[in-house]
């Protein structure tokens, strides 16, 4: 574990999203086809300025976004996925396991890090949807686990960044168990009354949603995310009828009682260091 | 009039024949004692053939099987009829696929919590098939609560096939109620006794199923998933359920073995719907010696080693 700077730029979109012009490079929103270059859609926060879509965006961004310079220390970097039940189903669960971390450059499906915002030091979990559609297995338990321990030992405020599908089928029963596991631990840091921020995105659903991504000291989300339990699609097939326009929507969420606010990614730095400092003062 | 799977059609025929028998006993008044202890002889062997191998997926019937008792009636024997029933959430309504309130165990008072099914399609109905919605999970955390600020231990009877996935338990939080409860169970200061009768799916069981012992009957499943869904997810068909049943690693046994359940509780010969009796003994048994020991342990020890307990499961490379 060692403090150090990312100088590497983030470069996001896939490349079908890219175009290669002589300003260099362009997104396109998915929503409302304005292009910005790549420059100015990072320093937006990965927001469209025109229709205000949020791009899903991944660890590597949220921390950059976050931290103060960028600066932070990432916990337990090399855990990876074990395979307890020698899972397979139509690929072997090692197999895709390695080819994700192949083709994402990520270990697990979620990124630990310590660092400041504002000043204020802060212990981040943040999901990453393109592993495995971010889902929850034992490397996403122990390692939010560790960074709880690491809020504990550092007196630091916690956050944890959702971002996914929930369980993770092929650990079965140890995926479940995750969703006790963190909850467990999250008990340890109400004792010692340090804040637990959770930071709901595009999409929470499942096994996080039914365990610590609800059970923030506040839970606050982006705009217009996909939140619930059940898929919206399992819902439809449940009631055999189609869903209301906006249902499961971070603004259903707010309408109904379980998110404190909702805040837009370009204003996520002010308002989270705002909130800490109430919590401080 | 039972019903009979596919695998236990042998038994029925053994079973039939022996009726038969029986019943040309008593009508012609032949001698028919060594032909009926013949058949006895072998449909015992053929049960023990039957249920010595059952294949995950069976298991994944036996813990449906509509003859086995549902949470209800497990209370009602354990408490010798003195159970006493308790309503509501305190907030929208009365989820009847999840019932509870204190009863007595051996002149102890318990309280006892879980998802009910109905005995029949009536019922069924009325009971949502054993799927709370918000409303039911946060009466059982009423009721938990209740017994922690009487100092009675908790048992759970877990037997679900997920909670609801509809329209108002999304608008109701269905997520949050059932977080609530895992994150609650972990620190209540009573014993708290988690046992799956039946199904155990995924985060609608573990909503009621955090506890110092938390033990599975001999022929019940608990999981992240049904195997149908599995299927249906990672096979895109349903077709696989028998090979998702195998993987998921769902029965007793591997749950045991994987350390993810304390006990695995022995059913009748031929499964607890062939013998209530025998089953209710048993679990019966089980949640006196249980409350027994745990209440020998100190109250923060015993929380801090629920939390140990939950925290150490997982398995990783690093
Ligand atoms: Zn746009």
């Amino acid at each position: 574990m060692s403090w150090f700077k990312r100088k590497k730029e983030g470069i996001t979109t896939s490349t079908k999203e890219k175009k290669e012009t002589p300003e260099g490079l362009w997104h396109k929103c998915v929503n409302c086809k304005t292009l910005h270059t790549q420059q100015d859609f990072e320093k937006n926060t990965y927001v469209c300025n025109r229709c205000s879509h949020h791009e899903r965006i991944g660890s590597e961004e949220y921390f950059k976004i976050i931290f103060d310079d960028n600066s932070f220390v990432e916990l337990d970097v090399k855990m990876t996925s074990a395979d307890p039940l020698q899972f397979s189903d139509t690929k072997k669960y090692t197999d895709r396991v390695q080819s994700t971390i192949k083709s994402t450059g990520l270990n697990d499906a979620i990124r630990t890090a310590q660092g400041k915002i504002n000043g204020i030091d802060l212990v981040v979990a943040c999901m990453d949807f393109s592993f495995i559609g971010g889902s929850l297995g034992s490397v996403m338990g122990e390692k939010i686990s560790r960074a709880i321990d690491q809020s504990l030992k550092t007196n630091s405020a916690f956050m944890i960044i959702s971002k996914s599908g929930g369980a993770r089928m092929m650990e079965a029963g140890f995926s479940l168990m995750q969703m006790a596991k963190v909850s467990g631990k999250l008990g340890l840091l109400s004792e010692k009354k340090i804040p637990y921020i959770s930071y709901l995105t595009d999409p929470t659903t499942g096994g996080v949603t039914a365990s610590f991504a609800m059970l923030g000291d506040l839970n606050i989300a982006e705009p217009n995310a996909l939140i619930g339990f059940a898929g919206p699609r399992v819902v439809k097939e449940t009631i055999g009828r189609d869903l209301p326009e906006g249902f499961q929507k971070s603004e259903f969420l707010l309408e109904h009682g379980f998110i404190d606010y909702i805040v837009d990614r370009t204003e996520l730095k002010e308002k989270l260091s705002h909130t800490l400092k109430l919590f401080q003062s | 009039m039972s019903t009979y799977l596919d695998f236990e059609t042998p038994i029925k025929e053994l079973e039939d024949k022996i009726q038969q028998a029986k019943n040309i006993g008593e009508e012609t008044k032949v001698e028919m004692k060594d032909k009926i202890a013949e058949l006895e002889k072998k449909l015992n062997e053929k049960t023990k053939e039957i249920f010595k191998g059952l294949t995950p997926w069976q298991r994944v019937q036996m813990s449906r099987h509509p003859d086995r008792p549902y949470t209800l009636a497990y209370i009602n024997a354990i408490t010798n009829n003195t159970f006493q029933e308790y309503h509501g959430d305190r907030n929208v309504k009365d989820d009847k696929a999840m019932v509870g309130g204190f009863g007595l165990v051996k002149d102890k008072t318990v309280m006892f919590i879980g998802q009910q099914k109905g005995i029949n399609t009536k019922m069924r109905q009325y009971r949502n098939f054993g799927m709370p919605n918000p409303e039911g999970y946060r009466k059982a955390l009423r009721l938990m609560k209740l017994a922690e600020k009487f100092n009675k231990p908790i048992v759970t009877f877990i037997d679900t096939p997920g909670a609801f996935c509809g329209l108002e338990a999304e608008e109701r939080g269905q997520g949050e109620a059932i977080a609530r409860n895992i994150y609650e169970m972990m620190r209540l200061k009573v014993p708290v006794i988690c046992i799956i009768i039946g199904e155990g799916a995924s985060g609608g069981a573990l909503g009621i199923g955090v506890g110092d012992k938390v033990v599975m009957l001999e022929n019940t499943w608990y999981s992240v998933i049904s195997p149908e869904s599995c299927s249906s997810i990672l096979w895109r068909s349903w077709d696989f359920k028998e090979k998702a049943a195998d993987a998921l690693k769902l029965t007793s046994e591997d749950m045991k073995k994987n350390q993810l359940v304390d006990d695995v509780l022995k059913e009748p010969i031929n499964g607890a719907h062939r013998n209530h009796e025998e089953m209710f003994e048993t679990v019966k048994e089980y949640i006196s010696k249980s409350i027994e020991s745990l209440e020998k342990i100190q109250q923060d020890k015993r929380i801090s080693q629920r939390i140990d307990k939950f925290c150490s499961m997982g398995v990783w490379n690093e």
